[in-house]
């Protein structure tokens, strides 16, 4: 098993707060803006850039929901692996608001088209924007693409993005791993 | 542990206990799923459900049938009132007969103990009991003993006593085996024709004097006296039982500490609990039916998973 760095501790800060800065420009004070980050992994996107827009940006009373999408995936029964859920905490509004999905990489679109579905039963938002950490070229199912994007990188079909965070896995450190 | 170490749910006795904490996690999910405001997911659009109850029920087969309907299952229902049953269909034909019309799982209530392990070994479906004569009834066990959890926070360590007709009740039988599995103390309490001989040889403690089982424990589950299923005597009066072995508010508040009160419904008012202490604080027979939905849409989340 071979392994890349994709993106190092250093270039993941600087993408993070382009990735803030962005969003400020679009959404300017968050005050009907919603930011969730999609279970299990895409939350610590979220974190991070929650972190950022209240510390360095000045954004007050973020509001920042988790979404889990595992009931609502498409590929249920239809693999070795029994989905397990993570857990929910959307204890934010949505409805009318603008949502921001954030997750760290974008395959083939489908827990997207999940997240779409499942962001529902909280209400109707007014707009739904993807965010991501990493996309994944020439590699959709579906026809979703990021409204902000970190990194596009071209990753063949046997290769994983593997993204790990300080918090939990030990270090901040994007790479490619072959299968 | 990712998924269960079954393909059917026919009783906890054949549960590992890590099978029933997998349970309760994904419950406790689903359990968010169905306070939303949209209480639908749609893990199960493909599976087709049979409910076949040759047996009476109102809440267990509600709760199923509302669970299944979370999942966007689809639903048959069949009761046998009003089925072949009556014209002489023998239960593998029955069974057999719905199973060609394509359907995936079967939800089974049946007056004999042990029928759906017989289904089981006999057709080629999911089955899940819903409760199969004095024998067994797992959801049941499992919603309140997740109902425990909830709020105890933890059932092991936590000491049980089941109260009241233990010998007609499978709601004890599983009871009494799920509290094992995940670590409480249990005691049955009632008159000694309604505890079953040997009752003890599966470990449960005995007690015959009500106040003393109730300062004992930390949960009283409150059984109903199953008139339907008695052949004879087993107690002089309704009057009598419950002066012995009913709840009302004054025995509750003379104990020493509080206790928490269930009842697998429906309640006989006035027979096995008075009205106020069934709609009181200590009582939580409401967030048990409650639960009994989410259990159910998680015990028939990780069978459907398993099925091929």
């Amino acid at each position: 098993m071979s392994q890349k760095v994709l993106l190092n501790a250093t270039e993941i800060t600087i993408i993070l707060n382009r990735l803030a800065c962005q969003l400020i420009e679009t959404h300017l004070d968050f005050s009907n803006t919603v930011l969730v980050g999609l279970q299990p992994r895409g939350i610590y996107v979220a974190k991070r850039l929650a972190a950022l827009l209240t510390e360095e940006y000045g954004i007050k009373n973020l509001q920042l929901g988790y979404l889990d999408i595992t009931f609502f995936r498409d590929d249920f029964r239809r693999g070795d692996k029994v989905l397990n859920a993570s857990k929910n905490e959307m204890e934010v509004a949505v409805e009318d608001k603008k949502v921001v999905l954030i997750d760290d990489v974008l395959y083939t679109g489908r827990s997207i088209r999940a997240a779409l579905t499942a962001i529902q039963s909280y209400g109707r938002p007014s707009e739904i924007e993807l965010l991501t950490l990493i996309d994944r070229r020439f590699s959709r199912h579906l026809p979703i693409q990021p409204n902000y994007r970190g990194r596009q990188v071209d990753v063949i079909k046997n290769e994983k993005v593997i993204v790990s965070w300080k918090e939990v896995d030990g270090k901040d450190v994007i790479y490619m791993v072959n299968k | 542990m990712s998924q269960l170490s079954v393909k059917h749910l026919l009783g906890i006795k054949y549960l590992q206990p890590a099978d029933i904490e997998l349970i309760f996690e994904t419950a406790d999910h689903f359990k968010e799923v169905i306070n939303r405001t949209i209480k639908k997911v749609p893990s199960l659009r493909d599976v087709t459900i049979a409910n076949l109850f040759f047996e009476n029920s109102t809440r267990t087969k509600l709760s199923f049938e509302l669970a299944q309907k979370r999942l966007s299952a689809d639903v048959i229902n069949f009761s046998v009132g009003q089925s072949s049953v009556k014209k002489g269909e023998t239960l593998i034909d029955t069974v057999n007969n719905i199973l060609s019309m394509k359907v995936d799982m079967v939800v089974m209530r049946h007056p004999n103990p042990g029928a759906s392990v017989f289904l089981a070994n006999n057709v080629n479906s999911c089955i899940i009991n819903a409760g199969d004569g004095t024998h067994e009834h797992p959801t049941q066990a499992l919603l309140d003993t997740y109902s425990i959890r909830e709020r105890l926070g933890d059932v092991a360590g936590k000491k049980v006593v089941i109260v009241g007709d233990i010998l007609h009740s499978r709601v004890a039988l599983s009871n009494i085996f799920a509290l094992q599995k995940l670590g409480a103390e249990v005691k049955v309490c009632g008159p000694k024709s309604l505890l079953p001989k040997h009752i003890e040889a599966v470990g449960v403690g005995i007690e015959t004097d009500l106040r003393k089982a109730l300062n004992w424990c930390d949960v009283a589950n409150m059984l109903r006296v199953q008139n339907e299923r008695m052949d004879a005597s087993y107690f002089p009066s309704t009057r009598e039982y419950s002066q012995q072995f009913g709840i009302d508010m004054p025995l509750l508040d003379s104990l020493d500490k509080q206790i928490v009160i269930m009842h697998p419904g429906p309640i006989n008012r006035g027979v096995e609990i008075t009205s106020d202490v069934a709609d009181s604080d200590h009582a939580i027979i409401l967030d048990q039916v409650e639960n009994g939905v989410a259990i159910r849409m998680a015990v028939m989340y990780l069978l459907a998973s398993k099925i091929q």
